[in-house]
């Protein structure tokens, strides 16, 4: 409960690049309350894998254009 | 404010206000009596019935105040309620020690009867509370 989600998204941006879609358009697109859509954008809450899929074929791309996991610290120090 | 949540809050109200008033005027009469001569079994049920009726008639409020978004649930709505509830079961499990000692205790079954129901009340506070707070400050 309560804890902040690592994980980022565009929903916002791929909202107003897709006709200034509304928060309820896209609830109502995605089947969920808009309630759900405004607390996903603000971080609030990490959809389910099939929820994700479903708002990304919503704006018509990928899974990863609309949600990103940011790289563990590891990983980076292995990278670089 | 989905309309899970506004029951949420509607459920956590009635729970609280009825149990006051049931708690009011039943404990008032203790140390005036004695508590063999309270008659609480029947205030005891109305403010079960009256907790379920109003807390429907809550939702009912809710759904006529936004219609379009009357009994509209979804996944998110599923896990906070998934949550409250376990929080809410573990409540009772704590609170119910209160009435189990009462009756080891050999308490009369006023109190253990009462106890019972603060217990359920506590519960239902809780697991509300634990509801709403997921819904504001993320689940």
């Amino acid at each position: 409960m309560g804890k902040p989600t690592k994980v980022t998204n565009a929903i916002r941006a791929l909202r107003f690049a897709n006709d200034e879609m509304t928060q309820a358009e896209l609830a109502d697109k995605v089947g969920v309350t808009r309630q759900t859509i405004i607390a996903i954008e603000q971080g609030r809450y990490s959809p389910s894998l099939e929820m994700a899929f479903r708002i990304a074929r919503a704006f018509g791309v990928p899974l990863d254009e609309v949600f990103r996991y940011p790289e563990s610290e590891e990983k980076r120090r292995t990278k670089s | 404010m989905s309309f899970e949540e506004k029951g949420t809050w509607a459920y956590m109200i009635v729970v609280l206000v009825v149990s006051g008033i049931y708690f009011a005027s039943v404990l008032s009469q203790v140390g005036q009596v004695s508590v063999d001569e309270i008659k609480y079994i029947r205030p005891l049920i109305t403010a079960i019935i009256a907790t379920i009726v109003a807390t429907i008639a809550g939702y009912i409020v809710a759904a006529i105040s936004a219609p379009t978004e009357a009994d509209k649930k979804d996944e998110r709505d599923k896990y906070i309620h998934r949550f409250g509830e376990s929080v809410g079961y573990t409540a009772l499990g704590v609170m119910n020690l209160l009435p189990l000692g009462l009756a080891m205790a050999e308490f009369q079954q006023f109190w253990i009867a009462n106890a019972i129901f603060l217990a359920g009340v506590v519960a239902a506070t809780i697991s509300s509370i634990a509801k709403i707070v997921a819904y504001r400050r993320g689940f």
